[in-house]
């Protein structure tokens, strides 16, 4: 059966309204004060920016938001997006001591929110762009979260930035990737606008290589930052991947933020292909535009499912249902439009995945949706640096504290060379980038200010998010298994 | 179940809870309602030459999301006539015989004096209460605070009331005053009967940084309230104990500031209230809240095995002595509970910045204490240096856990030495002088 858009705008606008409300401004005073106001706090740490969480949270709850939202934004310039998107549960909440007293954590996220919230409704510019003019010129490419972080950092100490972005918007992911009930793509774009306020260029529509020639980059810039993140979907390699109704989960989720709503075709019955937090996202958008049945294939079971657990228990609660042990064989069509996929039962054998013979059954469905990750961009980057050596997997070899790559003038930080995180490790790497490339150029170290909560440790801070990160929930659960 | 019943100078109530002289006491109507709820005696708003008062009367200072910790009032007493407020507690003590009711006055001569004690005697009032502490308005006017500030006319207006009193008089005293005894003396020097304190506290609570103008506001201005509520308590009982202790005074005392709830009520009693008065928080919450003073009162006083209210008066009052009578050789070091640490490291903080540096900050597998709740590698957690520790308390006071930094006795094999004993010792050429910390 074709495509087709199932449901009305109104209904759709109410099913992909804000999972998350933002906090009123009386809720948020009364978290914020909750808040013990640690010292050297392990939120901090769990925080890959190192915003100085503690410090922000007091300004909320003694009213001064938009010092707040500055102290947010001068460690991460995409605050606003990361309070919408971050898996908190995993980083800041998940490491906040309240939850060693019996307690639910500090939301640390939605208190951020209501601060960049606050100084973007009243039009407050917190950060402003750098009296300082080093003469130095440094070339971004790609203006998703990692080459943002980095334009804005690289801004802000006093260097002049270009970044160079394929898309018709900046953003990436921010823009056209996140499940659209998490985040609008109003607040990346938002983002977007306080970078240039930095005084940052941002190049729309110009792909490097094609457009514009690597070699003309080095000749105008005096360092290059690769921030190009991932590729297409990886290909699952079985028969029928072609046909029309079989998409890339990012590029239905795309379509939800640039077309209008109640035009996006859907089948009434999706697949969605892998289990990670992108597969979550489709399936639960998937639901919420209509899909009577949206199921996710996954070869493994759920335990080794890489979706958080508060993804995978938003999914169900969307009434998203998953087949586990079962690997797509193929995908089965009807007068030409998919109509199945046959499916074949797994085991798994220690880690390895194990196909049992004789299993194969077709469960219906009209769209195929691929969600088990990003093709590396290895092709994209030997094609641009010849001379830049990449890891075995496909991403660029760095060092993971500067972002160096074997080229001197080039670093890099994000998907393309972490292989695929956070949105805030992204920005985290692209800040860290900055600092050496203003080393590199200056031949000066960028030290960060030390944060008012920690400042005063004998030994020196332990280390922020940024520079040594300490996530307390994983190394506690490893503790735990141990 | 401990008895709870309450005898102040011959005003006997059936438990030591009194709605203080305020908007609480106002009517008969309240009344009742305080008494249904379990009051055991009512100190009537203040009577004298009804007043007008000012619309926006009060404000308050919260602390957090914690509304009125303090409140403020620029309140006058009665705004009723005095003929209709001794025909109400007339009313009242008809139907709450057992119950205390208390007439709270406050004229200028001689003449009203005797006619308002009078009056109230009359109506059938329990006790009288001299209002001489009002710091907002009647001060103005020559009364309240003005009198109570000046134990001599204090003394002075007290002996008339007591020329004609035949039932018992308490002598309300203000504490906006350099040594609230002083003010006890003259009372009971004028032979009253008993003492109630403390009145409110000159205050502002807060300044409205748009208009520039402190609440309450009245048509752009704002005049110096009476503070009170549970942020006095502490001030109050300071007062309580020190009237309580001086042999000079030696009067029955009602407690007043700040009480909240049974245990607040505990305190007082055990700095030498005999019996409680409470205003602000029922203006914050109600009659309701005496429910819960008389139980937990009751079982607390089941608890110590007190078989009477009266058991618990006073206890405290005898260990509350001069500094230089405590020792000067007695120590006590803060000791960490590892097990209940969460790794906040507001102790290290609050030690480091304000106290003696006496906390170090330490990775758990360098100190040895295992990993736990809010331990895990690398992530700092608080060491006190034990030999540096001068055992202020400041860090087991900011700690957000119960029971996780206690403050420890250490014996250091030394005798008691107070201060006193020192400077004799020193005169006398038995001890070198302790060098001075470093």
């Amino acid at each position: 059966m074709p495509l087709q858009p199932l449901l009305p705008a109104a209904a759709i606008a109410a099913n992909l309204a804000e999972i998350k409300p933002p906090l009123r401004s009386q809720e948020a005073f009364v978290e914020a004060s909750r808040c013990l106001y640690c010292f050297d706090a392990p939120c901090i740490m769990a925080c890959p920016t190192g915003i100085d969480i503690p410090a922000f949270i007091k300004k909320i709850a003694f009213g001064n938001p938009a010092g707040a939202a500055k102290t947010i934004l001068t460690a991460n310039i995409l605050g606003a997006s990361c309070a919408r998107v971050c898996p908190t549960q995993v980083l800041c909440e998940g490491a906040c001591v309240l939850e060693d007293r019996d307690e639910q954590p500090i939301q640390i996220g939605r208190l951020q929110r209501f601060a960049t919230d606050d100084v973007e409704q009243r039009g407050i510019k917190v950060l402003r762009p750098s009296a300082k003019n080093s003469g130095k010129k440094i070339a971004v490419i790609g203006a998703g979260p990692a080459g943002l972080g980095c334009a804005a950092e690289l801004a802000q100490l006093g260097h002049s930035v270009t970044v160079f972005e394929k898309q018709r918007q900046a953003g990436g992911l921010n823009t056209y990737g996140i499940a659209y009930y998490k985040m609008k793509p109003e607040v990346s774009l938002a983002e977007v606008e306080i970078v240039r306020s930095l005084g940052v260029e941002i190049r729309c529509g110009v792909t490097v290589g094609r457009d514009l020639p690597v070699s003309q980059l080095e000749q105008d810039f005096a360092a290059i930052f690769v921030g190009v993140g991932l590729g297409a979907a990886t290909k699952l390699r079985i028969p029928g991947e072609d046909l029309p109704e079989v998409m890339d989960a990012l590029d239905f989720i795309s379509a939800i933020h640039t077309e209008p709503h109640e035009q996006i075709p859907l089948g009434r019955r999706v697949a969605v292909i892998g289990a990670g937090n992108t597969a979550i996202d489709a399936v639960t958008q998937s639901k919420r535009l209509g899909a009577d049945r949206a199921f996710i294939v996954y070869r493994r079971g759920e335990p080794e499912m890489s979706a958080y657990d508060f993804e995978y228990a938003q999914a169900k609660d969307d009434g998203a249902h998953f087949l586990f042990h079962a690997a797509p064989v193929a995908v089965v069509a009807t007068n030409g439009h998919v109509s199945g996929l046959k499916l074949v039962r797994t085991r798994l054998v220690g880690d390895k995945v194990e196909i049992l013979p004789n299993t194969e059954w077709i469960e219906p469905c009209d769209l195929v949706l691929k969600a088990v990750g990003q093709e590396k961009q290895a092709k994209l980057l030997r094609d641009l640096f010849p001379q830049l050596t990449l890891e075995a997997k496909g991403v660029i070899q760095r060092d993971p504290l500067t972002g160096a790559t074997n080229l001197p003038h080039v670093f890099t930080g994000g998907d393309c060379a972490n292989g695929g995180r956070e949105v805030v490790n992204a920005v985290g790497e692209g800040k860290k980038s900055a600092h050496a490339i203003h080393a590199f150029l200056t031949r000066e170290i960028a030290t960060l200010p030390v944060q008012p909560s920690r400042l005063g440790a004998k030994q020196g801070p332990t280390g922020s998010g940024l520079l040594r990160p300490i996530r307390a929930h994983e190394l506690e659960k490893e503790l735990r298994q141990k | 179940m401990a008895d709870l019943s309450t005898n102040l100078a011959g005003i006997k109530s059936p438990n030591p809870f009194w709605v203080a002289s305020g908007p609480p006491a106002n009517t008969a109507y309240q009344a009742h309602r305080a008494f249904a709820a379990g009051w055991g005696g009512v100190v009537w708003k203040t009577i004298g030459d009804p007043i007008v008062n000012v619309a926006s009367r009060y404000s308050a200072l919260n602390y957090g999301p914690q509304r009125m910790i303090g409140f403020n009032n620029i309140e006058l007493i009665s705004d009723r006539s005095a003929e209709t407020n001794f025909r109400e507690i007339a009313e009242v003590k008809k139907r709450w015989p057992k119950h205390a009711v208390i007439a709270s006055l406050m004229v200028e001569s001689r003449a009203q004096w005797h006619e308002f004690v009078k009056r109230s005697t009359d109506a059938g009032a329990d006790g009288i209460e001299l209002n001489y502490g009002c710091p907002h308005g009647m001060c103005e006017r020559g009364m309240g605070s003005a009198v109570g500030q000046q134990p001599a006319v204090a003394e002075k207006i007290t002996s008339w009331v007591m020329e004609v009193a035949t039932i018992p008089v308490i002598v309300k005293l203000t504490p906006n005053i350099t040594d609230v005894t002083a003010a006890a003396r003259a009372a009971k020097r004028a032979g009253a009967n008993a003492i109630s304190l403390i009145n409110t506290i000159n205050s502002i609570t807060n300044v409205n940084l748009d208009t520039f103008v402190p609440e309450p506001t009245v048509n752009g201005l704002s005049s110096h309230g009476g503070y009170c509520g549970p942020a006095v308590k502490p001030i109050a009982l300071n007062m309580v104990q020190a009237c309580a202790a001086d042999p000079d005074v030696r009067l029955p005392i009602s407690g007043i500031g700040g009480i909240a709830n049974w245990r607040d009520a505990a305190e007082f009693l055990a700095l030498g209230s005999t019996s409680l008065q409470v205003c602000t928080a029922i203006m914050h919450y109600g009659f309701r809240i005496v429910e819960d003073m008389n139980e937990g009162l009751s079982a607390y006083l089941d608890s110590k095995g007190m078989k009477s209210v009266n058991e618990l008066i006073g206890r405290a009052v005898p260990t509350l002595q001069k500094w230089e009578h405590l020792d000067l050789r007695w120590q006590r070091v803060a000791r960490i509970d590892y097990d209940k640490c969460i790794g906040c490291n507001l102790c290290y903080i609050a030690c480091e910045d304000g106290a003696h540096q006496c906390i170090d900050l330490k990775a758990p597998e360098e100190l040895g204490v295992g990993l736990g709740p809010g331990r895990v590698p690398h992530k700092p957690v608080p060491k006190v240096r034990e030999q540096d520790c001068v055992g202020c308390n400041l860090c087991s006071l900011v700690c957000p856990v119960d029971e996780c930094i206690t403050m420890t006795e250490i014996s250091n094999g030394q005798s008691p030495m107070t201060w006193s004993n020192y400077q004799e010792r020193l005169a006398k050429g038995e001890m070198k002088p302790i060098p001075p910390h470093r």
